[in-house]
Formats: C-alpha cells, structure tokens, sequence
C-alpha cells in the first residue's frame, strides 16, 4: 500500500468525533462527545479508560462501523467519505480491527482459513487465491496453516483464536490497525505471546496501531503515545513516558493509583476512586469528572475544561490550565 | 538466544486426515443415536411404501365390492380388512400415505423457504422493513392454527393443492419468527461486525456468515413442523377440505369410517394409527436431529 501523504503526514486525525446513542423514551447516551486526536505513521496509541468510557464506541467510529453523529476522520490526508476524499471501502481495507477473543469474535461454523480468507474474497480474488494469502496470514502470526487451517474455533484455544484474528485482520495488507482489547481476555502467559506478537509484525509490516485496552501496565508498556478517556471525552493526552511519570489531570492519577504494585511498601490500602462513573446518559455539566475528583471547586462545574491542542503533554482539567479560575491553577502557572 | 539453539530439524510436513465438517460431524453423532436410527428406518419404509405402494399393494384402492363391505382383519385375502364400499384398507392406507406425506412435507418445505428468507430479511435488515415483515407475522399468529388453515382452505376451496397452501400460510410466520430471532442475535455478534469492517456487502455477509450459523435452528423447527403438517392435513381432509374422496387419504377414511366405529373398531382404528406412526416417527427423528445439531461450537 503507497505511503500517499508522506512520513510527516499523520495516519489518522480525528477531530470531534461524537456519537450519541438515542435511548427509547428521550435522551441519548454520550458515548463518544468530541474526541480528537492523531496518530502519527509507525506509531502506537494507547487508549485507556475504565469500562463504558467509549474507547469500543470510538473504535468502531474510527472503521465507520458506527456512524459519528459530527465529527471528521483523516486517513492519511485523506478525509474519510467526503467528495475527493478516501472512500469506506478503501479505508476499511487500509485500516482494521482486531477484536476481543471472545465467543463471538470468529464464525462458529468456519474453519479458521475461510475466516481469514474472507478478506481476500471480498476484494474480488479468486477462492484458491484467497486461501493461499490466507495461509500466508497464518503463517505470519505462527500458525501453521495445514494445521490450523481447518480448524474451527472451538478448536482453538484463546490465544490461537487471538492469532486467527489478528491473521484476519492482516490478510487485507492493512497500514492501520485497531486493536480494540486485542489480549484483554487472554491468560497472562498468552498475552505476553500474543504482545511479542503484534510487537514484532508492527516491525515487520510497518503498522501503525491503535490500541485500546483497560490494562494500564499493558498500554504503557506498547504505546508511544496515550489518550485517557473518561465518559466519553479525553481526559488526558501525551507522550506515554510523560503521562504516566507526570500525569497531569486527577482521574489519571487515581487510576494510576488503583493500579496493583509489587512492592508490599506501597501496595493499594483504600480504592483511591469510589463509586461508578456517572451515567453517559446525563454526564455532570462543565468538567465531567468533577463529581468523583477530589479537587473539585465550583469553576469546574460551570464551565467545561478545554482539552488542549493534541500536541504535546494536554489535560482537560482547570487546575493545569492558568487563569481558570480553580484555586490551584495559580500554582500551575 | 544464539541461532544454532533455534536450528531444531525441519519436521517432514505432516498429512492430516481430512477433518470432517460441522454437517460430517451432525452425521456422525445421527448415527450414534439408536433411537433416531430405527425411527430414520421406520420414516424411510413409510417413504418407501408410498412411492411405491402400486407395486406392493395387494388391491387396486378404488376397487369396490357391494357384498365385501366392512371386513375384519385378514377376510379373504384382505390383510387389515375392507371399509365401507368394499375398498381394501391396506391398499389405501398404502397409496394415502403419499398423500400423506406430500401434505406433511410440502407445505413445510414451502414455508422454510419463504418464513426463513423473510426472517432474515427482518432480522438482519431490523429497523422499519423488521418490524412490517413481524408486524404483518404477528396478525396471523392473532388466530389459532387450526382454525387459520380451515378458514384458509375454506375460502379458496377443497383439494390437495389448496389446503397444502393453506398450511403453508399457517406454518410461515412461525418459521419467519424462527429465522429472525436466530439472525438477530447472530447479526449483533463480533465476526459480522468483523465482516462488515472488510468492506464486505450486504449479500456477501449474509450468504457467508449469517445463513449458515441461521440454517440449523430453522431445519430444527421446520422437521418438527413435519409432523403437525400431516396431522392438521388429515384434519383438513376428516372435516372434506383437503384432499377429495375417493382419492385415499387417512385423514378422510378416518372421516368416512368413524360412522362404522361399532361395527369394525379395529379397521376403523387403522388409518388414525398410521397417522400416529409416521408424525411419530417425524417427531422423534426431528429430536435426534436436534440433538446432533447442538455440536459444543463456541
């Protein structure tokens, strides 16, 4: 696949992307409210957030599997559906998706090959074409193919049916790929397997990916750059390095702070965040993380914090952003 | 790691036995299953006296005879007995069973095609074609089977082809329900949605991966319709709607002989046993076949 826009051209640029799902009866689930960011070529974001956030809403989003309400997609400088832009087919075929490893993410009654090879066909080749580039597939995420070919899923085990999945996606020769808790569900042994995996095909084939996952030490350890999302909206962006060394905004601190340590020194005595998010549905006004933020002051209720140019270390809070108005925004500036 | 350790001995390809496929493995365990085997057999003799009952009946079905009416088992040559004009009663429970069994697969087979594409139709399209197609469903479910076919078949009038319509009519919204409840929950799951993200088109994904996770559940329901088939025929044919006399049909000499219940209750009791033996026989192969379907696949 031509690299079109050149090296410094970012592969995605997301730009206000928002969905609401409407409820029966009135209102609308927030999922996704106004999420921006880029990836740059040959790199991995890292997406985290606890569960209900958006980030599998946003995943769909980015494939148009779920049409934004408002909101645009650049793929490569090309803008996603408009006139002269990139077309659905197309980016679906230069971006792709790998699924959690769950029971539905394969077709029960296919052998492992036609699943793959399902790709291939779509694009119009022919069946023996297909399997062979099916094979080839396998054959990259260590599957052999006269072995597993034939296979179906509920002959495989998690981290094979993970490597299928990974095949399928592949099998189209994509640029981007969406791993939306790619390993979430594998053992932690397979999971290493299945990381080292997707570490050394991103060399191979020059990926660049999208990562999201609930699993803070899996996120830092695989991306570059992090986006952490809290009710449908970024919280907090930057360098991955950055932002869990320095985390800027207080949801990122807490959820770092509920992470589990091995050291028994500092090992998590009380939750350092209580209670549910609230309800999408009827997000709090102004910042949204307001009602469980141990910092919060009335300026965080009225007005909403600006997330900041998605360059560099940004977090929508008021306490990072000087004059407004928060009592320790001062000691920031 | 140095890569005289990774240097293991290439293993010589090895050739593994054709695996058998999901409907290989269905066959497998029919087979296993004693009592859908001899029931397959019973189904098939009953197939099998039917098609070719001109060549095994004893007596030509529509011979009558003035002076042997109403004879008990093995009179004179006649195995199971004469009816009221005189008609031999294996023979026409041999040449009835076609009738029998085309009013019981028939219809079925019709509705499979036309309730199961309708229902995936609904399911997977969902929105406002789903709700017409089960909305228009649900006002024939408003009235009970049994009085739906004998309306329907009344209205458009007797006869074989009219009443295997009129049970087709009955059977499609329930085949229809079927199909859409298995395309929904199959349309919702991960690999459709992993489909639709290769760029695929509607036809594509339903042809690959919605028909085939659909067809088991609706040729389940649709075996076990079979037998509801044959009987809701015969009822058609006892109350003069379905086939007409003097054809041979169970469901009518079951009609014509109860009025000699008192005289011969044995001859009389023949065709409504052989109604019983064959819907028997489809409903028990139709629960084997269930079970066989029901391979562990997640």
């Amino acid at each position: 696949m031509p690299d079109r826009g050149g090296p410094a051209q970012p592969m995605l640029i997301a730009a206000g992307l928002r969905k609401h799902f409407p409820i029966p009866g009135g209102g609308a689930v927030r999922a996704v409210d106004g999420v921006s960011f880029s990836v740059a070529k040959g790199e991995t974001l890292g997406v985290v957030g606890e569960s209900g956030c958006g980030k599998s809403t946003l995943a769909r989003l980015l494939l148009h599997l779920v049409r934004p309400d408002a909101g645009e997609l650049v793929f490569d400088g090309e803008a996603v559906g408009a006139p002269r832009g990139i077309t659905l087919k197309e980016l679906r075929r230069q971006a792709q998706m790998v699924f959690q490893d769950s029971a539905s993410s394969l077709n029960p009654r296919m052998p492992a090959r036609d699943s793959v090879a399902f790709g291939p066909r779509v694009l119009g080749r022919g069946p023996a074409q297909a399997a062979a580039e099916a094979d080839e597939a396998l054959r990259r995420v260590g599957l052999d193919p006269m072995q597993f070919g034939p296979r179906y899923p509920h002959e495989l085990s998690g981290g094979q049916k993970q490597r299928v999945n990974i095949a399928r996606a592949l099998a189209l020769q994509p640029r981007l790929v969406i791993l939306d808790e790619a390993v979430s569900a594998l053992d932690k042994s397979v999971e290493a397997q299945v990381l080292s995996l997707l570490a050394r095909l991103k060399r191979e084939l020059g990926l660049t990916y999208v990562f999201i996952s609930h699993d803070l030490a899996v996120v830092r350890h695989v991306s570059d750059r992090v986006l952490v999302m809290y009710l449908g909206s970024v919280a907090e962006s930057g360098p991955a390095d950055d932002v869990f060394a320095r985390p800027l905004h207080p949801y990122t601190r807490v959820l770092l702070a509920s992470r589990l340590s091995m050291d028994p020194d500092r090992r998590v005595e009380q939750a350092p965040i209580v209670g549910d998010p609230p309800s999408p549905a009827n997000p709090p006004s102004g910042c949204r993380f307001r009602t469980r933020c141990p910092h919060a002051e009335p300026v965080c209720a009225d007005r909403v914090p600006s997330p900041g140019s998605w360059d560099g270390h940004q977090a929508a809070c008021h306490m990072v952003h000087p004059g407004s108005g928060h009592s320790a925004a001062a000691l920031a500036a | 790691m140095n890569s005289q350790t990774l240097a293991l001995p290439a293993a010589a390809p090895v050739r593994l036995p054709p695996r058998p496929g999901y409907w290989g493995m269905v066959g497998g365990r029919l087979r296993r299953d004693p009592v859908t085997v001899v029931f397959c057999l019973l189904m098939l003799a009953i197939v099998l006296a039917a098609v070719f009952a001109p060549l095994i009946s004893p007596f030509d079905p529509y011979k009558e005879s003035i002076i042997f009416r109403l004879k008990p088992f093995g009179y004179r040559g006649h195995p199971l007995g004469t009816d009221e004009l005189g008609r031999d009663i294996l023979a026409r429970i041999l040449y009835g069973g076609r009738s029998a069994l085309l009013m019981g697969v028939g219809p079925v087979v019709f509705a499979g095609l036309v309730g199961g594409s309708l229902g995936v139709l609904a399911g997977y399209a969902g929105g406002w074609v789903g709700t017409l197609v089960m909305r228009t469903m649900d006002v024939f479910y408003a009235f009970p089977s049994v009085l739906l076919a004998v309306a329907i078949s009344g209205a458009m009038g007797g006869g074989m082809l009219n009443g295997m319509i009129a049970l087709a009519l009955v059977f499609i919204p329930a085949v229809c329900r079927v199909a859409e409840t298995a395309t929904t929950q199959v349309r919702g799951l991960d690999f459709v949605e992993a489909a639709r993200a290769t760029g695929a088109g509607h036809l594509m994904i339903v042809r690959h991966h919605l028909l085939g996770n659909v067809l088991a559940p609706v040729l389940v329901y649709a075996s076990s319709l079979v037998s509801v088939s044959i009987l809701l025929a015969s009822g058609l044919s006892f109350l003069g709607l379905g086939v007409r006399p003097p054809v041979p049909d169970w469901g009518l000499m079951l009609s014509t002989l109860r009025q000699a219940i008192y005289v011969q209750p044995w001859v009389c009791a023949v065709p409504g046993a052989a109604i019983f033996v064959t819907s028997m026989c489809f409903n028990l192969v139709s629960d084997g076949l269930r079970s066989a379907m029901d391979v562990r696949l997640r």
